[in-house]
Formats: C-alpha cells, sequence, structure tokens
C-alpha cells in the first residue's frame, strides 16, 4: 500500500509538471538573486555568508515544497484515501516522496550555488551527508505540518509560521556542520552533531507517526 | 454564591514565597568572584524555568487526554497550562537578562540557550496562532493537542541537548557547573529548592484561576 501510494504521488507529480518546473524555478531565481547581488564584488562572499544564503534558500524553497503535500489536496479525494488506506500509509508515503523531492532540491540547490557563487566547501562527502540528514529531518517534520496546516483556514501563512520555529533546532546543527566542512575539520569532530540530528529526524518522525490519524480523521 | 475557601497548599505556597523572598534577600550568600550578591538572582531565575517546563509538561499530558477521550476539559487545562508556561517562561528571560547584565555586562548574548529559549517560546507562540485560525471546537481541540505535543517534542532537544554541545557563558554548557555552585552553601541549596517548589505551586495556582475564569467565560456565553 506505502509503495503503491508513493508511486501514485511520483506519477502524478510527473503528470502535472507545473509544480516541479515552478519548484526549480523557484530554486534558480533565488540563486541567481543572490549571484546579482554579489556580481558587483565577487570576493565579498566569504564562507559564512555562503553558508547563510544557500540555508537560507533552501529553507524557503523545501517550505515551499512540502506545503502543497496536503494544501493542494482537493476535498473529495481526501475522502477516497481515508476509506482505501490506513493514515499511516499515507504519512510515510508522503514523507517519503517529500525526502525524495528535498533531497533532489538541495543538491541541485547546492550545483547552482557553486556554479553562481563559489564553492568554499573543503569536505564535500560530509556536506553531502548533513543535507541527506537535513532533508530527512525537514520532510518528517513539514510533511505533518503541512497536514495540520492544510485544515485551517489561511492554510499558507500557517504553514509557514508553524514550520519556522520547529525545523530551526535541524538548520542549526546543520549550519554548524556546514561550518565545519568549510573550514575542513577532521571528520570525528562532526560526529556528534551528525548523531543528535539523525535523533531529532527519529524523535520528530515518531511523534508524526502517532500524531497524524487524529489529524487524518476530521 | 460559593463561600470562599482558603486551601491548605495555597497557604503553604504563600509561606514558601514568603521564605523564599525574605531568605533570598537576607540569607548570607559565599562571595564569588564577579557574582558578587547578584548569586541572588538564582533564586528567581532558575525556578521559572522549572515552573514552565512544569506547566508544559502538564499541558502535554492534559494533551495526551484530550486525543484519547476527546473530552472539551482536556483541552481547556491544555491551552491555560501553556499560557501559564509562557508567563513564566518570558519572566525567565527578564531575569536572566537583568543577571546577564550584571555578570556579563550586557542584557543579551548571542548564548545558544537564550537563542533558543527564545526559539522556544516562539513555537508555543505559534501555538496561540493555531488556536486562533482554527473555528470548530473539536477540531481545535484535536489539532493544537497535536501541535502541542508535536511542539513539546522540538522544545526538549532545542532546551536541553543543543546548548550542552556548545562553549557558552551561560552555567550548564561548556564546562561550566550547574549545581555544583551551590555546594559550597548549604542555606542556598535550601533556598533554591524552596524557590522551586513555591514557583511550581503558584503556576498550578495560576492555572486553577485561569480555568476557573475560563469556565466562567463559557457559562456567560451560554446565558447570552
Amino acid at each position: 500500500m506505502l509503495l503503491q501510494l508513493f508511486l501514485k504521488e511520483l506519477t502524478l507529480e510527473l503528470r502535472r509538471k507545473a509544480v516541479i518546473s515552478g519548484l526549480a524555478l523557484y530554486l534558480f531565481s533565488t540563486a541567481f538573486i543572490c549571484y546579482l547581488s554579489f556580481s558587483l564584488k565577487q570576493n565579498q562572499i566569504t564562507p559564512l555568508v555562503w553558508s547563510a544564503l544557500f540555508w537560507v534558500t533552501i529553507l524557503f524553497s523545501v517550505i515551499n515544497t512540502v506545503a502543497k503535500s496536503f494544501i493542494g489536496e482537493k476535498k473529495g479525494r481526501e475522502i477516497y484515501y481515508y476509506s482505501i488506506a490506513s493514515p499511516a500509509a499515507i504519512l510515510l508515503s508522503k514523507m517519503l516522496y517529500n525526502f525524495l523531492l528535498i533531497t533532489i532540491l538541495t543538491f541541485v540547490g547546492w550545483v547552482l550555488f557553486v556554479l553562481l557563487l563559489n564553492n568554499p566547501l573543503v569536505d564535500h562527502l560530509l556536506f553531502g551527508v548533513t543535507l541527506l540528514l537535513a532533508a530527512l529531518g525537514f520532510s518528517s517534520s513539514l510533511t505533518m505540518l503541512s497536514a495540520l496546516a492544510a485544515k485551517a483556514s489561511h492554510s499558507n501563512i500557517l504553514m509557514a509560521v508553524l514550520s519556522f520555529p520547529v525545523v530551526i533546532s535541524v538548520l542549526l546543527i546543520a549550519i554548524k556542520v556546514t561550518k565545519n566542512c568549510i573550514d575542513g575539520l577532521d571528520r570525528s569532530v562532526s560526529y556528534p552533531e551528525l548523531l543528535t540530528l539523525l535523533a531529532i529526524n527519529c524523535l520528530v518522525a515518531a511523534a508524526s507517526y502517532l500524531l497524524f490519524p487524529y489529524i487524518w480523521r476530521s | 454564591m460559593n463561600k470562599f475557601k482558603l486551601e491548605w497548599w495555597k497557604v503553604v505556597t504563600i509561606i514558601l514565597l514568603y521564605y523564599t523572598v525574605i531568605g533570598g534577600f537576607l540569607i548570607p550568600v559565599p562571595r564569588l568572584h564577579i557574582l558578587n550578591e547578584s548569586i541572588r538572582m538564582n533564586y528567581f531565575h532558575v525556578p521559572m524555568w522549572f515552573a514552565m517546563m512544569f506547566q508544559f509538561t502538564y499541558s502535554v499530558w492534559a494533551s495526551i487526554q484530550y486525543l484519547r477521550t476527546n473530552k472539551i476539559d482536556y483541552d481547556d487545562k491544555a491551552i491555560e497550562s501553556v499560557k501559564v508556561a509562557f508567563f513564566f517562561g518570558a519572566l525567565g528571560l527578564l531575569t536572566g537578562m537583568l543577571w546577564g547584565n550584571a555578570t556579563w555586562g550586557t542584557y543579551w548574548t548571542n548564548d545558544p540557550k537564550l537563542n533558543n529559549t527564545t526559539i522556544g517560546l516562539l513555537i508555543y507562540s505559534a501555538y496561540f496562532v493555531l488556536r486562533t485560525s482554527l473555528e470548530d471546537e473539536t477540531q481545535r481541540g484535536r489539532f493544537s493537542a497535536a501541535y502541542n505535543i508535536f511542539a513539546y517534542m522540538a522544545f526538549i532537544p532545542l532546551i536541553y541537548i543543543l546548548p550542552r554541545m556548545t562553549d557558552s557563558l551561560h552555567p550548564g554548557s561548556g564546562n561550566n557547573p550547574t549545581f555544583r555552585l551551590f555546594d559550597t552553601s548549604h542555606d542556598m541549596k535550601l533556598v533554591v529548592y524552596t524557590a522551586i517548589i513555591g514557583f511550581i505551586a503558584l503556576g498550578w495556582w495560576f492555572l486553577t484561576l485561569f480555568l476557573r475564569l475560563r469556565s466562567l467565560k463559557k457559562q456567560q456565553d451560554e446565558v447570552i
């Protein structure tokens, strides 16, 4: 069931290309604006500015991406899903799909930033792992919040308000590890952070898994 | 009309708080470098966080109960205790700022504990926003209960785990001691523990008052 729902999300997404191309354009525009605003003085982008710009861009694109996972659904279709699948399967399939989407998004964002700005990173593998873990954290926390926001009025504003504080703990660790990657520190320095990130991901995913049925039922 | 009745634990709370204030300002404290007399702030700053955590934990319990039983009473308990907790959190930040100004020379530093607590309070501000944007009563109860539990899950690492991983000026992170500070003085320990119990009980008192106010408002709405 989980796999079928996941494949359904994927085929639906590929069938209506508006969303995917919109997201790609969003990411590209943001990166390009960063590039343009710094193009007057290319050497102004210190590694820390790079990391700040990168994570701000990623955060906004990710929130926009995940927000549409429940907000975009039509009313009648929800009742249909409710009758054929368990809430856990629905949540997990959406989470998995969002994870895939966010991972692609962050890696494309990375490539764009390297192309348009510069590449201050020393330890690329570690940064890749950080991106993966952060994507997991974003998808596990935001999917559930998107379901929450979808049912309320003014869902777009609410999504932003609810998600920013919750993803900040993920973001803080990610930024810290990014700095380690930029400085080229030994990998063993970053292991405690990565483990904490993984633990937070598990915690938040477990909380979403337990709470989702209650939101879904209404 | 109900007759006014003072319950025993309220009397105990008053006595404990009196002891905190009088003992906190008059009992001699060990003279420590930089801290000096500002160490007395400890009697008021630390209990705020204990009172806040007590209320947040209680509200999570109430939210879990709400999801299990769907009784609207539990939803009332959850929202009112979050309000009380938020109040104590704000007071904790305020006392911390005063103390910081006395010892570090500035009201706000780039300290993980300060920043993360602010973020934590932001999480709960979002909880209030969520409540106002939902109209239906049962739906509001269920959603805000779910978000409350979720927020608590995000709050704990933010407050207890992340600050401990970095160096900071704050006691309890980096290489600074937390409660070892009081090993020197038995009197201080006594006052701090009294203050913690006293302020937790005061928070509980606030909660009962808020709950009564809420039920009275509901009765009033029904009459109209």
